[in-house]
């Protein structure tokens, strides 16, 4: 046992993982070598990559005992693929298999059984939820999950740490020799961002669609020159779990005042002038944030510079407006941003690598000025945890949070300082996955703090007259409300690791008893 | 106090927490209790509301809790009032 960067208790060897490297600091870590690749073929002129079913396509790649296969999560909670995909290869016998998607949702509860017959072993993932999670984090898997952030998950692949043997890529619209995109079709879910990973680097391509449209499907974000066989099936994923309409802004008083609170930080900041660039997730609070800085933008004819991460219409409208340069999008998050990134140009389509590979010549978080992040626990080294809920069981997704905390001029949590009586701001967090280090600004209803760390913006906020706590402080007012929560037991048994972008370990999480 | 029907007060929704109190032909007071939080607060749940209840002279009673993550100010307000309509007792002494 060794303490990483971030004071947790790291073993030097964990069984079916092996040798581990502990996490130091955010950029501590110096890449060697080169970008792996996908195999080299002959494919003979004027062939058809059709084929009939999934099986034909399990059986075409010769997929076999022990291979890695992998999946995308544009589909979100409406995905079908990777469940389809699973019963066929279980139908065939296949066993041992490692799953690699870029997340897992709760539609893939029916994987537990997957894991349960032997069919799949080993996990790898940015996010897995209930009810998949609760079984995991009660030790249902043979080797513990490796848990990584869409930029490490990219850096695992490109660097070859994680060899994709087939890649299972649903896409909403195709044609018959493997150009396809995300922005058309009845499930359309706008970019295929981190499917596009996959299929650059993977051994072999299968995409599976439910809209075959006439070649040449244009524009193509994954491209002939990558994908083996195509599959049609009557539906890929079911619209309504894919996205929603535009996601509505909430009415919530506790998420508007801690948004409001939020702009305030950024306004005293500094970096709030002509030519910021701003990412937020779709959250409640982080949704009001955007409605309140379109307004001050406006107000002060301020216009930004470009928006990034997961897009939503409350982005898509601050682009139509001029009040941004540009969106670089990984993932859409609502219709309205789909439908934006297949007409605008400026609305532009990025995979995971080029968004939040620390490893390459320069990832977009690089550039990023101002962001909002959510949070399940905040601790007073302002570590955050965005896996595990409060009783230890893996339940949520590390997504872009560690990449974009550590590239962005102004990283800011947005949390309630009390969710259903569990304390948000902690001691120690359950399970760390972004360090405190690259935390800027912690903002709640109840107060704002900032990382000692940042002399400078405590300085700026000062100067603005922005009231503030200290991180203890906010917790010690937490605590009052919830009272002090009994110590969750876990059992010696590791059960996932948190690996950090460069690929150390950040931290492990355990067995629940 | 005597508890001589169902009471039931609170709701399933986020933060609070639905108690019914129950008559109860064996002594001492039975906790059964459903939370989000078992595992964090499900213990000092329990003592709050068996404590609520002793305190307002309860010796036998059945209580069936399903907790959405309340706060001990919110359990107790739920668990008085689950008594008091037990307990068909219509005045209350504010002062506390």
């Amino acid at each position: 046992m060794t303490k990483n960067g971030v004071g947790r208790e790291i073993p030097s060897y964990i069984e079916g993982i092996g040798q581990i490297k502990p996490y130091e600091s955010p950029f501590s870590v110096i890449p060697e070598g080169n970008k792996a690749g996908a195999k080299l073929k002959r494919p003979l002129p004027h062939k058809n990559k059709l084929i009939d079913s999934i099986e034909e396509a399990v059986i075409k790649t010769g997929l076999k005992d022990g291979m890695t296969i992998s999946f995308h999560h544009h589909f979100r909670n409406g995905d079908y693929i990777v469940n389809m995909v699973m019963d066929v290869i279980a139908k065939l016998g296949i066993k041992d298999i490692r799953i690699a998607p870029s997340s897992l949702g709760t539609c893939h509860g029916p994987l537990v059984e997957h894991i349960k017959n032997g069919v799949i072993t080993r996990i790898e993932s940015s996010g897995i939820r209930e009810p998949l999670g609760t079984a995991i984090s009660e030790g249902i898997l043979p080797n513990p999950v490796i848990l990584r952030s869409h930029g490490g998950r990219a850096r695992a692949i490109e660097s070859g740490e994680v060899k994709i043997d087939v890649a299972f890529l649903g896409v909403p619209a195709c044609d018959d020799y493997g150009n396809a995109n995300g922005f058309s079709g009845r499930s359309a879910c706008g970019s295929l961002g981190y499917a596009m990973v996959d299929a650059k680097y993977a051994d072999q391509v299968v995409l599976i669609t439910d809209n075959l449209v006439t070649y040449p499907c244009l524009p193509a974000s994954i491209n002939q020159t990558q994908v083996d066989y195509v599959v049609k099936v009557d539906e890929v994923g079911d619209p309504k779990g894919i996205v929603s309409g535009a996601v509505r802004n909430t009415s919530n008083p506790k998420d508007l005042l801690i948004a409001e609170n939020a702009v305030k930080a950024i306004m005293a900041s500094g970096y709030f002038k002509d030519g910021f660039s701003y990412q937020t997730g779709a959250a409640g609070s982080s949704l009001a944030v955007t409605g309140f800085l379109r307004e001050k933008m406006i107000d002060q004819n301020i216009k930004g510079s470009f928006g990034l991460g997961g897009i939503t219409s409350q982005l898509v409208q601050l682009l139509d407006e001029g009040l941004m340069e540009g969106l670089f999008d990984t993932q859409c998050f609502d219709l309205v941003a789909a439908e934006s990134l297949g007409k605008n140009p400026k609305h532009f389509e990025v995979d995971a690598g080029f968004y939040a590979n620390a490893h390459n010549s320069g990832c977009l978080v690089n550039n990023l000025d101002i962001l909002m992040l959510g949070a399940l626990e905040i601790d007073t080294d302002f570590n955050v945890n965005v896996i595990s809920k409060s009783d230890g069981y893996i339940s949520q997704a590390v997504g872009g949070h560690q990449d974009t905390a550590a590239g962005a001029k102004l990283a800011v949590i947005l949390a309630p300082l009390v969710r259903s009586r569990n304390p948000i701001i902690v001691d120690k967090v359950t399970t760390v996955c972004t360090p405190g280090e690259t935390i800027d600004v912690v903002v709640t209803d109840y107060g704002i703090a900032v990382n000692p760390l940042r002399k400078d913006l405590i300085e700026n906020f000062n100067k603005a007259g922005l009231k503030t706590y200290t991180i203890n402080e906010l917790k010690d007012i937490a605590e009052k409300l919830t009272g002090k929560p009994d110590k969750i037991e876990f059992d010696d048994k590791i059960v996932g690791i948190v690996e950090y972008r460069d690929g150390s370990v950040i931290d492990v999480i355990r067995k629940v008893k | 106090m005597e508890i001589k029907k169902v009471g039931v007060a609170g709701t399933v929704e986020s933060s609070d927490i639905n108690i019914v109190i129950e008559p109860s032909d064996k002594k001492g007071i039975e906790i059964e209790l459903q939370s989000t939080v078992m595992k964090q607060f499900g213990r000092q749940i329990k003592n709050l509301i068996e404590e609520t209840l002793k305190s307002e002279g309860v010796e036998s009673a059945v209580v069936r809790a399903t907790d959405k993550g309340a706060i001990d100010f919110v359990i107790k307000a739920r668990a008085l009032t689950a008594l008091y309509r037990a307990a068909e007792i219509n005045e209350y002494s504010w002062e506390a």
